[in-house]
């Protein structure tokens, strides 16, 4: 496409909105750079009028003049695919941040655009399609180990038709530039097949052959998540919650522990401090199903609240065309947008600035189905080849004022497949993770039997009744029946709902531990006691607590595990009217 | 010699709008008028006109007034000939002395590539408790002090400053009294904290494009600093007022209010003054301590709302005390595992306690008969306000640590703390 550049002037700047006037045509969402000084400034068409054309400038616009030149391109805003996507640390647009540290240093320049891939590397490659075989879009020709997982050459997405391949590269160590196989279409057209493509980010990948309903549950080893409000592979759920509820940290955690084979996290519009920590965490911590660094199955997008907003908007979808790459591949991949609500500031911001008729609370109109296209791009899918790969969604939303009636809570809940709402009652209680059990819901399935979680569901609901009712008739009026209730509940949440995500032991309880602690936490749940007072009720819970508590930070195959067992067993016959 | 335009065909609030040509976006420009000399900064182009907003004010602008465009953005210096002084909001001295023009950048610079942060791992002492045992300060961390008009806030920021071991101090003052201004500049004097000290301060009575200009000047010197190799405190007293201020220019420009007429990039704006907190790896760190008071004491209000999820963690300050409610450090847990081993424990058991103590203190007031169990928790609460909270208290973190174990004691049995057992065979005190 080696057509002259067309380029135009710009007529007007505000904030990060630009104004150009146009003689040729251009492209809604076509990418032009922008001329100042030497560096040239990446942005996209976001509105055509007439002949002027507004643009969101991915970049700061200090320095900006009226008659400054810009280039556009006749693309699309694309992110390149390709082995060595994995262990990368990206800005919303693809910049490689490390290799841009080496450059530039401690700040980042803009108008600084480096390749997304190293075009250096070598990697070991093992053909699959034959020469004069018949190929489609998504087609394997090849595969290269990256890391633990098999990382196939595909036929570029977008090709149209069917080609056949005129030449393959044999079993060799190459480059990512290197050209792995010739192939032509009908009319006759010839194109090389290298190991990279690129994909416009807002457009999903399609290329399967059906979406299948998620169904399996997606192991976080959250015990709150997993038996109560489980996630399933190829589902979408949402962590809405008040600043300091632990939106984040429940967000690292699921990222370490959660069994994917390819986990993204976009931090999109959060904070700097807290990418910092998981760069400089997942290379040390240790992917317990792998023995690799978690580090090797991750991809890092961010675009902290600092960096410019349009960026911002753009980094939800570079994950996200990440995550449908590696699905393409037969893998489970999650994405973990922290937060989905800096993302729709960016578009508020936007289209504030383009005076568009405000929505509610002044995001614009079109907020719930662009929230909604997203979350839709996740989805189990049976490939063409027959196995399954799935995108997993989970976006943290940050309603203003902690107020879940606010547009992004609202439009994200009519379109997740599970809620979980973190209460600020909770986390100022230190009840962590702060998921508020009464609150949430789920539609998948549980890795517990149904018919027991509901009667631990029953428990919390009509413990929560009870203290509310203690608060205005008093302990002394409540019958101890419903104080046993009101205890079992606290027992519950104590040892099962609350977990700490900074121990080793206790902050990932995987399946099966689940279902054993669920057990012996039901034994008691259901269990009726010789309690002949409040106190001694309260007195025995706290020790049946304290028991419990224990046992969540001991290793499941130790002595200790063992000997704690024991003694809880010995404590619930201790008053168990069952063996009377 | 720069052109001089003279067609001023809009002045509404403390924006002008000039025909002129070849202006780059955020450029500053002198404009003369019968009142004097003012510097303008452009914040809108389009075609041929370009808005500033004036610094001083349009106050007595006239349509045939001159503007001269300076060809650079706004600038400070970074020179260590600041410590010790005092500017205004657009780097004018404040304390009579000459200017200082060396070593000038340029402020509101790019923010920093997050590939070159180190996570934070130093802890800043200040010996409050309910701050180095409940919520740790950690060095580079950003915090704001959620408070309300008349709460002791700017006596907080002081005594932490003053306790904090950082090598420079930068106190940026955005709207406030003199008086205060006053008793914070003969504070840190008292203790000999001044020639360490630069001050950018805004008082209510200067104009409000200058209260704009606080934030970045001081941040663009604290980062210097920081390249330097110095850990710099940023202290920023009243960012209510900054985000009044945004508010106020936002509407003179006919932009869309998005809640409660702020402007609907206020989270954006906030963001790149906060994110500024950095710890370089390799170079020093920025700590930015922030007051934000909140209008009616509402914390959904949209400007301690939205400083809430940029900063890391915030201290309520109410009737006198840090409420060990809502109040957290996000950072605590990069440096309170290194501490003692039972501070953790400490941390989150009281807590835990004080929540059930307030819970026991609705009943109490609501008449109902109190338990064994309340009772103790009556008992705890007390002796726990008294010890911890009150904020004339004044230990260090591993004393305050030891009262902890000693407050439980004297309160609880063992097993009624919901700590883990090895650690309460550790610390439990002997009873004697």
């Amino acid at each position: 496409m080696a057509e002259v550049k067309n380029i135009e002037k710009i007529v007007g700047v505000n904030g990060n909105l630009m104004t150009v006037e146009f003689t040729d045509k251009v492209m809604q969402n076509e990418v032009a750079f922008a001329k100042v000084g030497d560096a040239k400034l990446k942005c996209e068409v976001i509105r055509v009028r007439g002949n002027r054309a507004d643009l969101q400038v991915f970049e700061s616009t200090n320095g900006l003049k009226v008659g400054d030149e810009v280039e556009f391109t006749g693309e699309l805003l694309s992110v390149e695919l390709g082995p060595g996507l994995l262990t990368q640390v990206y800005d919303g647009l693809q910049n490689p941040l490390n290799l841009l540290a080496e450059q530039s240093g401690f700040f980042l320049k803009r108008g600084v655009y480096l390749r997304a891939l190293d075009r250096e590397r070598t990697w070991v490659y093992t053909p699959i399609a034959h020469e004069g075989d018949k190929v489609v879009a998504g087609d394997r020709i090849g595969s290269v180990p990256e890391g633990i997982i098999k990382h196939y050459i595909m036929v570029p997405f977008a090709w149209k038709g069917e080609w056949t391949l005129k030449s393959v590269r044999p079993a060799g160590e190459w480059k990512i530039d290197d050209v792995m196989a010739v192939a032509v279409n009908e009319q006759g057209e010839t194109r090389n097949i290298t190991m990279t493509q690129f994909w416009p980010v807002k457009i999903p990948i399609t290329n399967y052959a059906e979406k299948l309903l998620p169904e399996k549950t997606m192991i976080t080893q959250q015990r709150t998540i997993d038996t109560f409000f489980p996630v399933a592979v190829g589902g979408t759920f949402c962590t809405p919650g008040p600043f300091g509820a632990g939106k984040t940290v429940l967000q690292h955690a699921i990222s370490q522990h959660a069994e994917a084979d390819v986990v993204i996290i976009a931090a999109c519009g959060e904070r700097a401090g807290e990418v910092v920590e998981i760069l400089r965490e997942f290379p040390e911590l240790e992917d317990p199903r792998t023995g690799q660094p978690l580090m090797n199955r991750s991809i890092i997008i961010c675009n902290t609240s600092s960096m410019p907003v349009a960026a911002r908007e753009a980094s939800v979808y570079t994950a996200v065309t990440l995550a449908e790459y590696y699905r393409q591949m037969g893998l489970n991949t999650l994405l973990l947008a922290d937060s989905t609500s800096r993302w729709a500031q960016a578009l508020r911001e936007v289209s504030g600035r383009l005076e568009e008729i405000p929505g509610e609370e002044a995001f614009p109109a079109y907020l719930e189905s662009l929230i909604a296209s997203f979350y839709e791009r996740a989805g189990l899918v049976r490939l063409r080849t027959g196995e399954t790969g799935s995108v997993t969604i989970g976006g943290a939303v940050s309603p203003a004022g902690g107020n879940f009636e606010e547009p992004v809570t609202q439009a994200t809940l009519k379109v997740v497949g599970a809620f979980l709402g973190l209460s600020r009652e909770r986390s100022d209680a230190r009840r962590y993770p702060a998921i508020h059990p009464l609150e949430s819901w789920s539609k998948y399935r549980s890795v517990v039997a149904r018919n027991e979680l509901e009667v631990a569901r029953a428990i919390l609901r009509q413990g929560a009744e009870v203290n509310q009712m203690m608060k205005v008739i008093g302990e002394e009026g409540t019958s101890l029946d419903d104080f046993v209730v009101y205890l079992k509940s606290e027992f519950l949440d104590y040892v099962y709902l609350q977990q700490n995500t900074f121990d080793a032991i206790d902050g990932a309880t995987d399946a099966d531990r689940q279902r054993y602690m669920f057990e012996q936490i039901y034994k008691v749940l259901v269990g009726t006691f010789k309690l002949p007072d409040k106190d001694t009720a309260r007195s025995y819970f706290l020790e049946l607590r304290q028991l419990f508590t224990d046992l969540n930070y001991l290793p499941m195959d130790s002595e200790d595990f063992k000997r704690q067992e024991a003694a809880i067993a010995e404590k619930i016959a201790e008053r168990s009217s069952a063996n009377a | 010699m720069r052109k001089v335009y003279h067609k001023i065909i809009h002045i509404a609030g403390n924006v002008i709008t000039v025909e002129a040509d070849d202006v780059s976006y955020n450029e500053l420009a002198e404009v003369t008028s019968a009142r004097g000399v003012s510097l303008a900064q452009v914040i809108r182009l389009a075609d041929s006109k370009v808005s500033l907003q004036v610094f001083a004010g349009s106050r007595g602008i006239s349509t045939g007034d001159q503007v001269r465009f300076l060809g650079r953005a706004m600038q400070v210096s970074s020179s260590e000939a600041l410590l010790g002084r005092v500017f205004s909001g657009r780097g004018t001295p404040r304390d009579n002395r000459p200017e200082v023009l060396s070593d000038m950048v340029e402020i509101g610079g790019p923010s920093v590539n997050p590939a070159k942060r180190v996570i934070p791992r130093n802890m800043i002492r200040t010996n409050i408790p309910m701050i180095d045992v409940f919520n740790t300060l950690v060095e580079s961390q950003k915090l704001p002090i959620f408070s309300i008009a008349g709460e002791p806030y700017n006596e907080l920021l002081a005594r932490i400053a003053l306790q904090a071991e950082v090598d420079v101090i930068i106190l940026g003052g955005m709207g406030i009294k003199y008086d205060d201004y006053l008793t914070m500049k003969r504070t840190l004097d008292e203790h000999g904290a001044l020639s360490r000290t630069v001050m950018f301060i805004h008082t209510a009575a200067d104009p409000v494009v200058e209260c704009l200009m606080v934030p970045d000047m001081s941040l663009a010197v604290a980062e210097q600093y920081a390249l330097e190799g110095k850990r710099v405190l940023c202290l920023l007293t009243d960012m209510t007022n900054f985000a009044d201020a945004l508010k106020e220019i936002a509407i003179t420009m006919e932009q869309i209010p998005a809640t409660r007429g702020y402007p609907g990039d206020l989270y954006s704006q906030l963001a790149s003054r906060y994110e500024k907190a950095v710890d370089f790896d390799g170079a020093g760190s920025i700590t930015i301590l922030a007051v934000t008071t909140m209008p009616g004491d509402d914390v959904t209000h949209p400007v301690p709302d939205n400083t809430g999820y940029i900063t890391e963690g915030q201290f309520y300050l109410r009737n006198g005390r840090i409420e060990p409610f809502g109040s957290l450090s996000r950072l605590k847990q990069q440096v309170n595992g290194k501490t003692r081993p039972d501070h953790r424990a400490i941390m989150d058991s009281m807590i835990r306690l004080y929540s059930d103590f307030r819970s026991t203190l609705e009943k109490q007031s609501m008449g109902f008969q109190m338990s064994a169990w309340d009772n103790k928790l009556l008992k705890y609460g007390r002796q726990f306000e008294k010890g911890m909270m009150d904020l004339s208290v004044n230990i260090p973190l591993e004393e305050a640590l030891d009262l902890g174990w000693k407050i439980l004691a004297d309160c609880f049995e063992r097993n009624e703390v919901g700590i883990k057992t090895d650690l309460i065979d550790r610390y439990w005190p002997r009873k004697n």
